[in-house]
């Protein structure tokens, strides 16, 4: 379980996540969603150690994440953020390589090998496991990151707008292989989702930030629903029910 | 890494040519049979030897330091020259010069990479404070503050009569190696091999700050490790032959080219590649208007400057 108690950060005058006390449950998948500026990915970051709090802690499994020695845990919790501008010139096997250095520390043994395979398999990359990784698409090279958490083989994995640069097929592919890995592994994903109507079909348990704060959350069930998506996205938000899914419909 | 052998042997037969290139008259068959004057036989190991082992010695931790630099500072096209870190180190070696002339070279040498070290942080520091993603504005910012450091070093030698050791200093050059007076290389080994081993590392911090912090690397302990290397291996350079420009941007970019940026692999070619293309441009250097001699540093400078060229030109497909 994650709980963050009364997390705050700041830049400058504005406080872009206040107060946040959240707890984060063990299993399936949560979404956290909202308009852009509510403060997700600083949320996220926080969370992961990425990025230091101005106030409060975060526990994951009751390890302090500001306290934790970074290797300890490195082998729980992995975050993969937006926008990666890698400069480094890796093919994609050497990128999910890395993900095993918390138990490798660069000397990889047969069971990382393993893991490495089967990472690559997952995101269907094998045929291009040699190529250079600015020899790749967006979002061959989205996938290939990707690859590299799943390799780290953590209990949590957060992911931060994981289908950026993914056409449909490749976003489809992405969410339901985190649902198997959260199903067939016992892994618990956390993702930052732009797409509500994909956070609706595939989640377990959804948060709603605004200005900072946890507006709403709960399971899709509660989540989905015109009043309260209404409220969170100030516009107006119809959801129907499609084979047995919520499906919201806002397009004016 | 049949072509890393075939690298490895041209480099070998690069240094054997480098052994026999002289205004005296040293031949390998007379050296073999014994029959070698007793003149030919001191030249040739009181001179040759430390010169090529020099070469090769400075060529290969220079190209490391280089290497571990773009990784640390996430840049092509930064190196010891373009970063501010070979001017602090002579700045430093000036200094300790004026103050304590009789302290022994290996002390000269520790204030010196102290100096570079602090240098580099400074490059650093106003990278930080000028946030500009431009590939190429990363290194002018390091030209930049490397003019500026080198005009405190001109000043200071102006004005104490020593702007000869100061230009010798920054023109690297080889003619002056003798037994005696390189054996402090070495040292600059022993950073590309301590490089090598924490290769793992420096290809995590190449890859950025979050990435390294995930997979639970102390980011700053990573960059800090690095930046000790480079400035040490600077300084070692600086003492020995005077700073050698380009090598350490040139030899990493040509071989992430072919092989990539996986630390772990690109090493041993750096290192080679190092090697080979300062006994090239040594070799050219004393050839070239025989039996005088240019000194590596012009060689470097022209064929480095091309190659730059090249590297710039070719930037927009790559550094996306």
């Amino acid at each position: 379980m994650i709980i963050t108690s009364d997390i705050s950060k700041s830049y400058g005058e504005s406080t872009v996540v206040d107060g946040v006390s959240l707890s984060l449950p063990k299993g399936g998948i949560t979404s956290i969603i909202g308009p852009n500026g509510a403060g997700k990915s600083t949320l996220l970051s926080m969370v992961s150690r990425l990025m230091a709090m101005d106030k409060g802690s975060v526990t994951v499994d009751g390890l302090d994440v500001s306290k934790t020695p970074g290797d300890v845990l490195a082998r729980r919790l992995s975050i993969l953020r937006q926008d990666n501008h890698m400069t480094a010139r890796l093919t994609v096997h050497d990128l999910v390589s890395f993900g095993r250095y918390p138990y490798s520390k660069g000397r990889l043994n047969a069971d990382d090998k393993v893991h490495i395979d089967e990472a690559i398999g997952y995101l269907d990359l094998t045929a291009l496991s040699g190529r250079f990784l600015d020899e790749l698409s967006g979002g061959q090279r989205q996938r290939a990151f990707v690859a590299m958490v799943l390799c780290q083989d953590t209990d949590y994995v957060l992911l931060d707008e994981p289908l950026n640069n993914l056409d449909m097929k490749h976003a489809m592919g992405m969410m339901k292989l985190l649902q198997r890995a959260a199903s067939e592994l016992g892994k618990t994903v956390v993702l930052v989702l732009h797409d509500i109507n994909f956070a609706s079909w595939y989640s377990d348990h959804i948060v709603a930030m605004k200005h900072g704060k946890v507006a709403a959350q709960g399971p899709v069930g509660e989540m989905i629903k015109p009043d309260v998506l209404s409220s969170i996205y100030e516009m107006d938000i119809a959801v129907h029910e499609i084979a047995g899914q919520r499906i919201s419909v806002y397009y004016g | 890494m049949r072509i890393l052998l075939l690298a490895f042997l041209a480099t070998l037969i690069l240094a054997f040519i480098s052994l026999f290139v002289g205004v005296s008259d040293v031949s390998l068959p007379a050296l073999l049979s014994g029959t070698a004057d007793l003149r030919a036989t001191e030249i040739f190991f009181i001179s040759r030897v430390p010169r090529t082992l020099a070469l090769m010695l400075a060529g290969a931790s220079m190209a490391i330091a280089g290497l571990v630099m773009q990784m640390v500072v996430r840049n092509r096209f930064v190196e010891p020259s373009t970063a501010g870190t070979s001017e602090s180190a002579a700045l430093g070696f000036l200094v300790v010069t004026l103050l304590a002339p009789e302290w022994p070279l290996m002390a000269k040498m520790a204030v010196s990479a102290l100096f570079a070290l602090g240098g580099t942080a400074l490059f650093l520091r106003i990278l930080r404070a000028v946030p500009l993603r431009d590939v190429l504005l990363v290194p002018l910012v390091g030209i930049m503050l490397g003019g500026v450091i080198g005009a405190v070093s001109a000043f200071i030698a102006y004005r104490t009569n020593l702007m000869a050791s100061l230009l010798a200093w920054n023109m690297g050059d080889f003619s002056g190696v003798l037994r005696g007076r390189y054996e402090l290389l070495w040292l600059g080994l022993a950073g590309g091999i301590l490089a090598y081993i924490a290769a793992d590392r420096f290809t995590v911090a190449g890859m950025g700050k979050d990435f390294t912090t995930n997979l639970g690397l102390n980011y700053k302990r990573v960059m800090v490790l690095g930046l000790v290397i480079v400035s040490v291996v600077s300084a070692v350079v600086l003492v020995s032959v005077g700073s050698i420009p380009f090598l350490g941007l040139i030899v990493p970019n040509l071989v992430s080219l072919v092989v990539g940026d996986n630390m772990r692999r690109t090493v041993p070619w750096v290192a080679v590649g190092g090697a080979g293309f300062v006994l090239a441009c040594d070799i050219v250097g004393r050839l070239i208007r025989f039996p005088y001699e240019i000194p590596i540093a012009v060689v470097m400078g022209v064929v480095g400057s091309a190659v730059f060229l090249y590297l710039l030109l070719r930037t927009p497909r790559h550094a996306s």
